[in-house]
């Protein structure tokens, strides 16, 4: 093929009228909670991995839920399991339980 | 005709002060330009955040009216405060009222949604605001016979937005979309539903607990982002675009219905009273108090007082308490100038 010197650059749009739920409806039958996140950041604030990796739980699930799982994973990698957000949520989210359980998805463990 | 106050609308506000006025054995006229009273709730079906039918509330509000002399279908064409406090105003029936004071309880108007053409109300068929969704839940007709599948609240329309000259938060209508929300998934279970808002401010009692509520319970999907267009397809179904602001990405969606929350502004079509009688209005239009902390019911002028969302946007129970304080602040009133 001739190269043009440009490619065309997939879209980065969140098109909720077909994304992959299936990870996000798993871990909403799991554990319910899921769906109360208020998305207030306390999480991410409180998380030791996250000033020197791209730890983030809040993005997390918020990409799970609008079906962007592949990326979503890639903000978990640097996680040590602490459980230091699960302590500082305000809604009583499981935070660390998901992200175990987001883990062993991957890992096709469980489900 | 002669009274001690007349109260300008019949709504919430309106009914509650006149009732409460009469208490103290004054004599109150309520005019109201419509041919009943009840005001905007006439309109409403259950209100947040119980979920009370809004006919209980006209109706123990018109049940308590008392003495007070109720003129429907009557509108002022002029008024004026004459030498000795007391105030003349000409009805469209051609009556003459004098009294001693005269409350505004004049309200709000509904933010006219058409107006943002961006979103396609009144073109498009499946664009609707929340108080055409009260009148369908009125009567009895949700959103018809078939199941929606997606419906989407668009809030702040008409309200935080420089564009259309309303800078403010009409306060009402986060916790009305989420009410409204929850009683189509009670009504359809299936449906998908998405809240699309820029700040949720549930800042009243019970709001937050709905809130929660409207998350786990129903379901609903809170997307933060406020809708820059809505456009239609073919088939008639709507295309929602936004930015998903928690993800920092563009979000497209495709929906079965499109509820606007069409915020409250002020009522100009009583500017010409208040230029009448000199009152202050803020830029926003909506009538100032003249210390909007310790007297926040009276205006810039003796004698005449203001009541419920004539002075902003206000939640039908602050509403009602503002009515019985505004009451006794005007029979003060009415005894300061009696005694002299
Ligand atoms: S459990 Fe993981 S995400 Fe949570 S605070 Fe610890 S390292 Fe961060
Ligand atoms: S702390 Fe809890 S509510 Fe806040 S963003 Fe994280 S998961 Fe969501
Ligand atoms: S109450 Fe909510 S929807 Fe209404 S104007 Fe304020 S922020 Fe917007």
């Amino acid at each position: 093929m001739v190269d043009f010197g440009f490619e065309l650059s997939s879209s980065k749009r969140i098109d909720l009228d077909s994304f992959d739920s299936d990870l996000f409806l798993k871990l909403k039958a799991e554990s319910g909670k899921i769906t109360e996140c208020i998305a207030c950041g306390s999480c991410t604030s409180s998380c030791s991995a996250g000033i020197f990796t791209l730890v983030n739980f809040r993005k997390t699930i918020l990409l799970i839920e609008r079906g962007k799982n592949e990326e979503a994973i890639e903000l978990i990698k640097g996680c040590m399991l602490c459980g230091k957000c699960t302590l500082v949520c305000p809604r009583g989210i499981n935070t660390r339980e998901i992200i175990l359980s987001i883990n062993q998805y991957y890992k096709k463990e469980r489900f | 005709m002669e009274g001690d106050v007349l109260v300008i609308g019949g709504g919430a506000a309106g009914m509650e002060t006149a009732s409460r006025i009469s208490d103290f054995n004054r004599n109150v006229i309520l005019i109201e330009k419509e041919q009943e009273l009840g005001g905007h709730i006439l309109k409403w079906d259950r209100l947040f955040p119980d979920g009370i039918p809004a006919s209980d509330v006209t109706k123990n509000l018109k049940e308590s009216l008392g003495s007070t002399k109720v003129l429907l279908g009557c509108y002022i064409t002029s008024i004026e405060k004459r030498e000795d406090s007391n105030f003349f105003a000409q009805l469209n029936s051609g009556e003459t009222i004098k009294c001693s004071s005269v409350i505004f309880a004049t309200g709000f108007k509904l933010f006219p949604a058409q107006k943002k053409q961006e979103y396609g109300y009144g073109l498009y068929e499946r664009v609707i605001t929340n108080a055409d969704l009260e009148t369908r839940f009125k009567k009895g007709e949700g959103l018809g016979k078939d199941a929606p599948k997606r419906i989407g609240f668009v809030h702040c329309v008409g309200s935080r937005d420089e564009k259309i000259c309303n800078n403010q938060c009409s306060k009402l209508c986060c916790i009305t979309a989420v009410k409204q929300a929850i009683e189509l998934k009670q009504l359809y279970p299936f449906a998908e539903i998405f809240c699309f808002y820029m700040d949720l401010r549930m800042y009243g009692r019970g709001y937050e607990d709905l809130y929660l509520e409207a998350q786990s319970k129903y379901e609903i999907r809170f997307i933060r982002g406020r809708v820059s267009e809505i456009s239609q397809e073919q088939s008639g179904l709507v295309i929602v675009k936004a930015e998903d602001t928690l993800a920092s990405r563009p979000l497209k969606i495709t929906l079965d219905w499109v509820v606007l929350m069409a915020g409250i502004i002020s009522e100009r079509e009583n500017d010409y009273l208040s230029q009448q009688l000199s009152l202050q209005l803020g830029e926003d239009g909506f009538i100032d108090s003249v210390d909007p902390i310790q007297k926040t019911n009276q205006t810039n002028i003796a004698g005449v007082f203001v009541t419920g969302s004539a002075s902003g946007p206000k939640t039908l129970p602050e509403v009602i308490n503002e009515a019985r304080s505004t009451a006794l602040s005007v029979n003060e009133y009415l005894n300061k100038i009696k005694n002299g």
